[in-house]
């Protein structure tokens, strides 16, 4: 097993796309996959732009990766892109259809896109896709796209994987953006108005500058907002300046180092939460969990108090 | 371990328009706890075994109600083996006619669904077949 990833690996190191697109499913299928590749293709890694673009449901997010790509393959840059869709919580099953919009770019050699569904984790992110940008970083790519799902006040987790945040809004979300501010409102870099052929553009541009005025201007950063318009060209080369400035800032500021270092005390613990709830379920089985559940449900033990018992046998995992 | 995540491509090649099929079919597979990547109308052969490798599917699903099937289905049969990656099962449905389903089988296509067909048994038709 472990010698066949190891072919994978140098596969992947040496331009293979069918090895990248394994290994990225080993990654999405187990953890202790993911350890191993990681640990072999971490010094090829941290050479890669990240670039999180996130908003709600529908707002635009994969028409504009799609022109985002076409700015930067004119610079001959290579692409990947990680486009992330809800996996239904009834069913386990997901229809991943980010790449309808991504099409002119299918068989372009230098982009490789893969839809990730997020599987049960919550954030807007899924468990593997901080992984899965390694491994999209090992095998060569300039700038790596994290299209994150339709994102509202808690799907956050993007900035913590992306140098630059780019939230979408459309215009019709009116009042919303007062509702949205606590959460993703707060953690982007860039704003795209998008839709802004529709009615509403300039008072949606009015509410976000109204948000960004009351909030501290983050280490000597204005958000842009910039107009955009997913299904047409016009807008996406403004969007795509306002990238760059954003990356040079973060160069010019030292601020990707310091991202850099919050980015690796984010993965330990994100490892560490991992680690813990796939040793719980190996200590424990479903039966067991399901009686503690009645426990508790019945009132028989607090939570609390079960977790204080289980912790002498969750200790022989550490 | 967990249960292995099925991943089905479920692509529309050509010219053909009709995607009902294709999006109900994508639509039991989704509810049958896999992972669908849907890519939409008017694929060529390159983007769908394109897609295939980026994705790493366990199988891909061509639907085809234009006709033009046999070039379709041999077109990518033989991308998939110029980029080494005839492991990939194809299937498909729509409307074949029979003696062109038995063309189809003899260069490799697994299964072709016609009208009518019971999407439970082509969710099962595919676990049983990915079933390596
Ligand atoms: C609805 C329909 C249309 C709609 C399509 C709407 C849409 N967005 O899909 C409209 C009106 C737009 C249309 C247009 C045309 N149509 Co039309 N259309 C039909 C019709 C009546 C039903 C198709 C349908 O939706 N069925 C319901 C779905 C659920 O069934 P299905 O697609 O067969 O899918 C099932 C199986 O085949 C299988 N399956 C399908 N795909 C896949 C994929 C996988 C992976 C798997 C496992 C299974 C699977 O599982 C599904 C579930 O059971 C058929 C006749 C018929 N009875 O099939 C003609 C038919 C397909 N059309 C036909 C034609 C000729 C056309 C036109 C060229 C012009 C015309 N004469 O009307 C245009 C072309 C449009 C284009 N751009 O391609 C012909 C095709 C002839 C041929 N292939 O030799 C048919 C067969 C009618 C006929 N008898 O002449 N059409
Ligand atoms: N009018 C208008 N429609 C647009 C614009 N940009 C995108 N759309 C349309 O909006 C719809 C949703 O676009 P997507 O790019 O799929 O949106 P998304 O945010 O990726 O959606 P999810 O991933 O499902 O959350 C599509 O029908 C697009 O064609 C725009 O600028 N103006
Ligand atoms: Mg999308």
């Amino acid at each position: 097993m472990i010698s066949s990833i190891d072919e994978l690996i140098q596969k992947m190191v040496s331009g293979d796309k069918r090895a990248l697109g394994k290994i990225i499913t080993l990654m999405e299928e187990d953890s202790s996959s993911s350890a191993y590749i990681v640990s072999k293709i971490y010094p090829l890694t941290g050479k890669a732009y990240i670039l999180g673009i996130t908003g709600p449901p529908g707002s635009g997010k994969s028409s504009i990766v799609d022109k985002l790509v076409s700015c930067y393959r004119n610079e001959n840059l290579k692409v990947g892109v990680i486009a992330i869709d809800p996996t239904s919580p009834f069913t386990g099953g997901a229809i991943l259809g980010d790449r309808i919009r991504m099409r002119s770019h299918y068989t372009d050699k230098n982009v490789f896109i893969r839809s990730m569904a997020t599987r049960g984790t919550l954030g807007g992110l899924s468990r593997a896709t901080s992984d899965s940008v390694k491994a999209l970083d090992a095998f060569g790519n300039d700038v790596i796209i994290i299209e994150t799902v339709g994102a509202g006040q808690v799907e956050v987790d993007i900035v913590k994987v992306a140098d630059t945040v780019v939230v979408v809004s459309v215009p019709d979300m009116g009042d919303t953006i007062q509702k949205l501010k606590a959460g993703i409102m707060e953690i982007g870099n860039i704003f795209a108005v998008n839709k802004a052929d529709i009615d509403g553009a300039e008072k949606c541009i009015l509410e976000i500058k109204m948000m960004l005025e009351l909030s501290e201007t983050k280490n000597g950063w204005v958000p842009p907002i910039v107009k955009t318009f997913g299904d047409r060209d016009n807008g996406a080369n403004e969007l795509y300046e306002a990238i760059k400035n954003h990356h040079k800032y973060l160069l010019e500021s030292g601020r990707q180092e310091k991202k850099k270092i919050a980015r690796g005390k984010a993965d330990l613990i994100y490892i560490l939460q991992n680690l813990f709830i796939k040793k719980f379920y190996e200590a424990i089985n479903e039966e067991e969990l399901e009686e503690l559940g009645k426990k508790i449900a019945s009132r028989e033990k607090d939570p609390y108090t079960i977790i204080e018992e289980l912790i002498p046998r969750l200790k022989k995992f550490l | 371990m967990p249960e292995r995540k099925l991943r089905i491509l479920i692509a529309k090649p050509g010219l053909d328009g009709h995607d009902r099929g294709a999006k109900v079919v994508a639509r039991a597979l989704m509810d049958a706890g896999m992972e669908v990547i849907y890519t939409g109308l008017r694929q060529t052969p390159e983007s769908i075994v394109e897609t295939a490798i980026q994705e790493d599917v366990d199988a891909i699903g061509l639907s085809i109600l234009s006709g033009a099937h046999n070039h379709l289905f041999k077109r990518v049969i033989e991308l998939l083996k110029n980029e080494g990656a005839e492991d990939i099962p194809i299937f498909g449905g729509g409307i074949v006619p029979e003696e062109d389903v038995s063309y189809l089988k003899r260069i490799g296509v697994k299964r072709v669904f016609g009208p009518g067909a019971n999407t439970e048994d082509i969710v099962s038709y595919i676990k049983e077949m990915t079933n390596k």
